[in-house]
């Protein structure tokens, strides 16, 4: 596993050798009552991420975005809130949009994630991310790879006739409206306030007006 | 977050039977309320029992005529079904009103009903809170109540249940299907599945520890014009303060069922007689027990509006 390379800096090391350090010295003090230390649990979970294979070793406790930041190095997915209610996190797993935030790595057995570095490259763009770029669909870019995310899924899930609550008849094929889209992207908070141009971006994409 | 063991169940009578068997086992579906309650350590499990692969992902016909929703189905799943968006339109509406485009993916349909109050007071550690800690007292009383019940409320918590969907399937009359670690399995009418506080808050609903949820099933559809009106302080992705789902038909009868105002979604079968002769009436006798804060007291009115629109938007 070459992304999943572990380097202990100096500063952990002292860390974790003053834990050992008081553990000891406690455990001596007070030997009969003193549990053992439990080892952390950890679960060994692959998944595809952006097409490659991953196999990963992780405790519990690991989000799917935790994974993805820490273990696998893909820092473009974004931790915003890590409560679900910004939507900076999102990624695509098994082409549904979702918070990695909110979900266990060891949940995504056998999955397949798409994050921004899965969409395109700077060489060559997603047709999404060229359309943030030429609208001007952020100003610092933070919450970019959740909204860009959640845009390009937003644009599937009205082809495929996902409703919302945006749509006046539940049984009409929804379209990409203006409103749609802004209904459809409210899980995904920009601190900037680029949405008009984030909603004009992905009008362009769908081919339109928003 | 607190350490955890996690494991699959294969079978929903193993995965009931490693849950009731262990004090601190949880069921893990979508995990988009537990997770969040356990990085706060409001949820503290020792183990977790992840129920994804126990194939209850699907929606079928019953043959009563209704529909039978498998626990594991998502909220996007459930809003999108055709015979769910033609039958039961006011089910479509009150998911698709609530949470993220995110959140509605990966969310189920047993979670859901499961999740917990968003009173801040349960969510907020350092203040007392039956709920959380039983016996620590209550902080909302007497504290920030805007979001918080008018009605069904006790002195111990004035919790409300903050859910969309369970409001329209309240007013569908579901059944909620359990199945416990012995293999036996029961059906709960909605009505009763979720709890008032009373003197035990920490209470949510009806199902003893271990008991899993396999399905909700809906009764033969019952016609009529299907609303869900959720009136909330922005225009999306907030909980509500006051929500009606209604079912009218022609002749101006109907049903309707409250959100937003309790521990439960509220309905008072006995006041629908009420409702063909408009939503004053009717909403007199729906909160005739209310009990409101001086923050929330301004529910009771907005729920007689939020009800009379509705019935102004469903006149022929």
């Amino acid at each position: 596993m070459g992304s999943e390379t572990f380097q202990l800096s100096r500063r952990e090391m002292l860390m974790s050798s003053a834990t050992t350090a008081a553990v000891s010295s406690f455990a001596s003090e007070t030997a009969e009552a003193a549990p053992p230390v439990k080892a952390v649990p950890t679960y060994k979970v692959a998944m595809t991420v952006n097409g490659a294979s991953q196999t990963l070793t992780l405790d519990p406790r690991t989000t799917l975005l935790d994974a993805l930041r820490e273990h696998l190095h893909l820092t473009g997915t974004k931790k915003g809130c890590d409560h679900g209610q910004c939507g900076a996190c999102t990624v695509i797993v098994n082409g549904e949009r979702i918070n990695a935030c909110l979900s266990l790595a060891v949940q995504h057995q056998g999955d397949a994630v798409t994050t921004i570095e899965g969409l395109g490259t700077p060489e060559r763009l997603h047709p999404m991310q060229a359309a943030f770029v030429k609208h001007d669909g952020y100003q610092c870019g933070y919450c970019t790879p959740g909204q860009i995310c959640s845009a390009v899924s937003v644009l599937e899930e009205i082809k495929r006739g996902i409703p919302s609550h945006a749509q006046a008849d539940l049984m009409a094929a929804p379209k990409p409206t203006g409103a749609e889209m802004r209904e459809r992207m409210s899980g995904n908070i920009c601190r900037c306030g680029a949405y008009s141009n984030i909603v004009d971006a992905m009008a362009d994409v769908a081919g339109a007006r928003a | 977050m607190k350490s955890f063991t996690y494991e699959r169940a294969t079978t929903p009578a193993d995965a009931a039977g490693i849950v009731a068997s262990n004090p601190g086992a949880r069921f893990l579906g979508g995990g988009t309320n537990l997770l969040d309650l356990m990085k706060l350590e409001i949820e503290t499990p020792t183990h977790l029992v992840d129920v994804q692969d126990l194939k209850l992902d699907r929606i079928e016909p019953t043959e009563a005529g209704g529909l039978r929703i498998g626990a594991f189905v998502t909220n996007t799943a459930l809003a999108s079904d055709e015979r769910v968006r033609r039958d039961y339109g006011v089910l479509s509406r009150a998911i698709v009103a609530g949470a993220s485009g995110q959140l509605r993916n990966k969310a189920t349909t047993a979670g859901n009903l499961l999740q917990r109050t968003r009173c801040p007071y349960f969510y907020d550690t350092n203040q007392p809170c039956n709920k959380r800690k039983p016996g620590s007292g209550c902080a909302a009383i007497g504290g920030y109540s805007r979001q918080l019940a008018v009605i069904g409320s006790s002195d111990a918590c004035i919790a409300t249940y903050p859910g969309d969907m369970a409001v329209a399937m309240r007013v569908l009359d579901a059944t909620v299907e359990t199945v416990r670690a012995d293999g036996k399995t029961r059906s709960i009418p909605i009505g009763s599945f979720h709890t008032l506080p009373g003197d035990t808050p920490e209470r949510d609903n009806a199902l003893d520890h271990g008991e899993l949820i396999t399905a909700v099933t809906l009764p033969r559809p019952v016609g009529g014009t299907h609303v869900y009106r959720k009136v909330r302080d922005r225009a999306s992705y907030a909980f509500a303060l006051v929500s009606v789902a209604a079912i009218v038909q022609r002749d101006g009868s109907g049903r309707a069922a409250f959100g937003g105002v309790a521990h439960r979604p509220w309905r008072v079968e006995a006041a629908e007689a009420a409702m063909p002769r408009g939503a004053v009436e009717m909403s007199n006798a729906v909160f005739a027990d209310a009990r409101p804060t001086d923050d929330n007291a301004f529910k009771i009115p907005l729920a007689t509006r939020t009800l009379a629109a509705v019935l102004a938007e469903v006149k022929p």
